[in-house]
């Protein structure tokens, strides 16, 4: 594998001249540059604390404006905002997305962008070159286009991959990469060929479920058209449920307490009552405090909350943020002592 | 797709050195052949042909151009070392005489000397000459030679994204054979802004790679697929993963530091430049000004509040960015033009920019709080100036710090190079600098030194404007000048405020600045108190010549008034002065125009004067300038 890092491949098609090799390989990467750039978007939605960035990568794939980008948490926001490669900057709608492939389907109202053809199937062998297209590191603000880097596909690999302990939901083909390609905001990136066809969609910042190396690999195209044809028919819009989600999850009544009534879409997540004697009690959990964190996660409302409940397991230990008055008070609960 | 495609050919990429020999590379060669056939027959999903593998002539041709563009570059780098072995990184030569370019942060770490080692298998001292905090930026002179292999600089302005392009250092200090690294990559991104980091780095306009850029690598050079100079590699988006390559590098870009290169070479901490006037941007692309200083020379030349930049130092602005790429990659002093709107009608303006930090604030930044004065000061070796054997001068030996200074250390063999300064990082190269445009005046203009009675001059100020001509008469002296135009007469007297004494009105303190232009040439840099070299500068408005040549600039400061001496590099004359009464105020603006020779001195038949940008121009049309003896009343107070 070391070796491939030395190793070029490369296709007398494309070069005719032996005196302009070099020009010819150059222009022909920045003439890919620049039709590819203009399929491209940054999209900016929820994070931006924690190590959590609040933007990723994205890719035109209609006419329609429908853009492909990962399924995270940068999404879970009221407004998901894309900044197209001209600069201009457009709200953009959750068509759906499919959790078991770490996909999303966006939606902007604009006719006849420039788009990536889905139609055309394009793969890449072990060797190719490829051009990586994403904003990683944020690198790219304001109207800047997004960065690009090149590499070769080192490897197909099964995909074995995890995000802490948590294991990756998708865990299939997938273009092992020598370019540095899978960094903060990088996800949701286009992966081409050197004529800009496009092969894959760059994946999330993931670690090798065994050695824990950082992995730069993409998401083969070939793996995700069924379900971004699916999720376009409206199909799939909110499959939540494939989530692994703890069996036993733990809840406000285990804990001890009680929220208000969610009576509003975002009812203010305050505690309303405390059993005497309860986990909650015995860590200083009083009626009003409002829960504005849980995990590490801001809780704007009691959904929120009752969400981040439902991604614990009652074995683990629940950290609470909640503000009492002008204070703010932290504590960790635990069920199971 | 993949069944169209004929044949597979490889290359081989290997990070070359200039030891590899053509045998070993074609070893290296059949080897990787070798790897391929097996690699593709192991592949399952891939029946490829397991034919000869034979490289096409079109392949080798093209490697052997990047191995000629590469071998070209690697001759003018650098591999960075501590003196005591401590840090290092990488640098490259910009001229045969030793310049080399480099990153502040890995000089910085080093001291006043390094070791440089070269290709050429070579350790070379260097002293540190010039930094640029903000912009990461340090210029250091490779000693020992005058005939240093030099890179060639490129206009990093034509660099597209998608270019290959190729990252040679010393990454992870590996170079202890003295041969530095290649790396390999594109240009990802360009006029990049890095918001700074911390308070002081600022990447502005700045160009963005995939050749792996690791630690160590900073300071080096990052070339183009010509082996041409484009940019110094400076930083990478180091986060979670440790300090390592993670595929983003910046490279600050070869224009912006070709911008800095002459104040580098003053031996200063350089300063970067400020608007005085913040913007933002609007989703139509629109960039209002959202605050304006109104001490910035900005705010004095119109730009007000809710006005629309237009372009800035000739280029379009469209974004918050934009404007500060442009604004980030020029030095304190210079004057670009800019065009704004308002209320639907354009404006044009040429602004002097100011730094980014006042005065003294960077020097606190970079060396801390100023001490007390040794108690007593060491006498600094003075300089002879790169092309003239000058008599050596006293003078400065109070303010300089010389090298000698560090107790209980070994004098290093070039010691005599380095002089410590407050506010400066080699006072040496200021020195030398000053007194090469001092001294190449001197040797054309005459010696003004002979001249130090009070100078007599008489004329007719003419008003181009108005079409007038009015008589004036002149005296210049130590203490006292005065000056008569018309019927209105005006005195200065030197004893008191320069600055509360701007006559005649609305000149912007023209007797003042004709005051400060004897004493400069009576006294010379020496005697006339605190000046510097400042570095080169686009000159302005030269009557009838629009080409612009380069000044060397002397700034010399009496009390709060500080004074700009501006001589043509090319005719070596003093080619103009501004007269700044104190910080944040126009400047008077003199320029000696139509120089001619009077006994053993060139003097000026005209001096054009006004009250900085913008404002009405008349000029003193000079009859006759006599040369008073020296009165010995004047002489005594």
């Amino acid at each position: 594998m070391i070796r491939s890092l030395f190793l070029c491949l490369a296709f007398l098609q494309y070069f005719t001249t032996a005196d302009s090799i070099a020009q010819t390989r150059s222009s022909t990467i920045n003439r890919t540059v620049s039709q590819t750039l203009p399929k491209t978007v940054k999209i900016v939605g929820s994070g931006g604390f924690r190590g959590l960035e609040a933007y990723q990568s994205g890719f035109l794939i209609s006419n329609k404006g429908h853009v492909l980008t990962a399924w995270s948490y940068v999404l879970d926001s009221d407004v998901v905002m894309l900044t197209m490669n001209d600069g201009t900057k457009r709200e953009a709608q959750l068509i759906g997305f499919d959790p078991r492939l770490d996909i999303a389907v966006l939606k902007i109202d604009v006719a006849d962008t420039p788009h990536f053809n889905l139609e055309i199937d394009t793969t890449a062998g072990v060797g190719d070159r490829i051009l990586a297209f994403s904003n990683l590191y944020g690198v790219a603000t304001g109207n800047e286009p997004v960065s690009v880097q090149q590499g070769f596909v080192s490897a197909k690999i099964q995909l074995s991959a995890r995000r802490g302990a948590y294991q990756s939901p998708y865990q299939d083909d997938a273009y092992l990469l020598d370019a540095m390609t899978n960094n903060p905001g990088a996800a949701g990136g286009a992966l081409t060929d050197l004529q800009g066809r496009l092969v894959a969609m760059v994946g999330k910042e993931l670690r090798d479920s065994k050695t824990g190396a950082w992995l730069n690999f993409a998401l083969p195209m070939e793996k995700l058209t069924d379900a971004i044809k699916r999720i376009r028919a409206g199909e799939m819009t909110s499959s939540s449920d494939i989530i692994d989600r703890p069996t036993e999850p733990i809840s406000a009544a285990l804990l001890g307490f009680s929220l208000v009534a969610d009576i509003v879409q975002k009812t203010p997540p305050y505690i309303d009552r405390v059993v005497v004697g309860s986990v909650a009690a015995e860590n200083g959990a009083r009626p009003d405090d409002l829960i504005i964190e849980v995990n590490g996660q801001m809780t704007a409302s009691v959904k929120d909350v009752l969400k981040q409940f439902q991604r614990t397991d009652r074995d683990d230990t629940v950290e609470l943020t909640v503000q009492r008055g002008n204070r703010f008070i932290d504590m960790k609960l635990q069920l199971v002592k | 797709m993949k069944l169209q495609r004929t044949m597979i050919f490889m290359i081989s990429t290997i990070v070359l050195i200039a030891s590899n020999s053509d045998s070993r590379a074609e070893e290296e060669s059949s080897a990787d052949a070798s790897t391929v056939e097996t690699s593709l027959k192991a592949g399952s999903d891939n029946p490829r042909s397991t034919a000869t593998l034979q490289t096409p002539p079109a392949l080798v041709q093209a490697e052997g151009l990047r191995v000629q563009a590469i071998q070209k570059a690697i001759q003018a780098t650098v591999c960075i070392f501590g003196p005591k072995g401590q840090g290092g990184g990488s640098g490259v030569v910009i001229s045969s005489d030793g310049y080399a370019l480099s990153n502040y942060h890995v000089v910085e770490a080093c001291g006043a000397f390094m070791k440089c080692s070269m290709p050429d298998g070579v350790l070379y001292d260097a002293v540190i000459v010039g930094i640029d905090p903000t912009g990461d930026v340090a210029l250091v002179k490779l000693l020992g030679r005058d005939d240093f292999p030099t890179a060639t600089i490129a206009d990093s302005d034509k660099v597209q994204v998608g270019d290959w392009c190729f990252a040679i250092g010393n990454p992870f200090l590996l170079a202890t054979n003295f041969q530095p690294s290649v790396s390999m990559g594109i240009i990802s991104g360009k006029n990049r802004y890095q918001y700074p980091s911390g308070t002081l780095l600022e990447y502005a306009d700045c160009l963005q790679t995939d050749a792996a850029i690791n630690p160590g690598n900073s300071g080096g050079a990052l070339f183009n697929s010509d082996g041409d100079l484009v940019g110094i590699n400076g930083r990478g988006s180091f986060e979670k993963r440790g300090r390592v390559n993670v595929g983003v590098g910046y490279a600050i870009s070869i224009n912006q530091i070709m911008y800095f290169l002459d104040h580098l070479k003053s031996g200063r901490l350089v300063d970067h430049a400020t608007l005085g006037a913040t913007v933002e941007s609007d989703s139509e692309g629109v960039v209002r000004v959202n605050d304006v200083l109104p001490t910035s020379d900005a705010f004095r030349r119109g730009l007000r509040y809710d006005d629309v930049i237009v372009s800035f130092a000739g280029r379009k602005i469209s974004t918050v960015n934009q404007f500060k790429n442009v604004l980030g990659i020029l030095p304190k002093g210079f004057t670009p033009k800019i065009v704004y709107q308002r209320e639907g009608e354009q404006f044009e303006i040429v602004v002097r920019l100011a730094g980014v930090h006042a005065t003294g604030q960077l020097t606190e930044i970079i060396e801390g709080k100023p001490l007390d004065p040794p108690a007593i000061p060491g006498i600094p070796p003075l300089p002879t100036p790169d092309d003239s054997e000058g008599p050596e001068e006293d003078g400065d030996g109070e303010k300089a710090d010389p090298e000698e200074a560090s107790e209980g250390e070994e004098l290093h063999p070039y010691h005599h190079l380095h002089i410590k300064r407050r506010g400066f990082s080699n006072y040496y190269f200021n020195l030398l600098n000053r007194n090469r445009v001092w001294e190449k005046f001197i040797a054309l203009g005459g010696i003004w030194d002979q001249q130090p009675g009070r100078w007599r001059i008489t004329g007719v100020v003419r008003d181009d404007m108005a079409a007038d001509e009015v008589p004036f008469q002149l005296m210049l002296g130590d203490q006292k000048s005065g000056i008569r135009i018309g019927d209105s007469s005006f005195v200065l007297d030197s004893t008191e405020d320069l600055s509360q004494q701007l006559v005649p009105p609305e000149t912007g303190g023209l007797l003042v600045a004709l005051h400060l232009w004897r004493a400069m040439l009576v006294e010379g840099p020496q005697q006339f108190g605190d000046v510097y070299y400042f570095g080169g500068l686009p000159a302005r408005r030269v009557a009838n010549q629009q080409a612009e040549e380069t000044v060397d600039v002397l700034i010399a400061t009496r009390g709060v008034t500080e004074t700009h001496f501006r001589f043509n590099r090319s005719k070596a004359l003093l080619q103009s002065a501004e007269m700044f009464p104190e910080i944040n105020s126009d400047p008077c603006r003199l320029a000696f125009l139509d120089y001619q020779r009077d006994g053993d001195l060139m003097v000026p038949r005209r001096i054009q004067f006004d009250a900085g940008f913008g404002s009405p121009e008349k000029t003193l049309v000079i009859e006759r300038i006599e040369f008073l003896q020296k009165r010995v009343e004047e002489n005594a107070k």
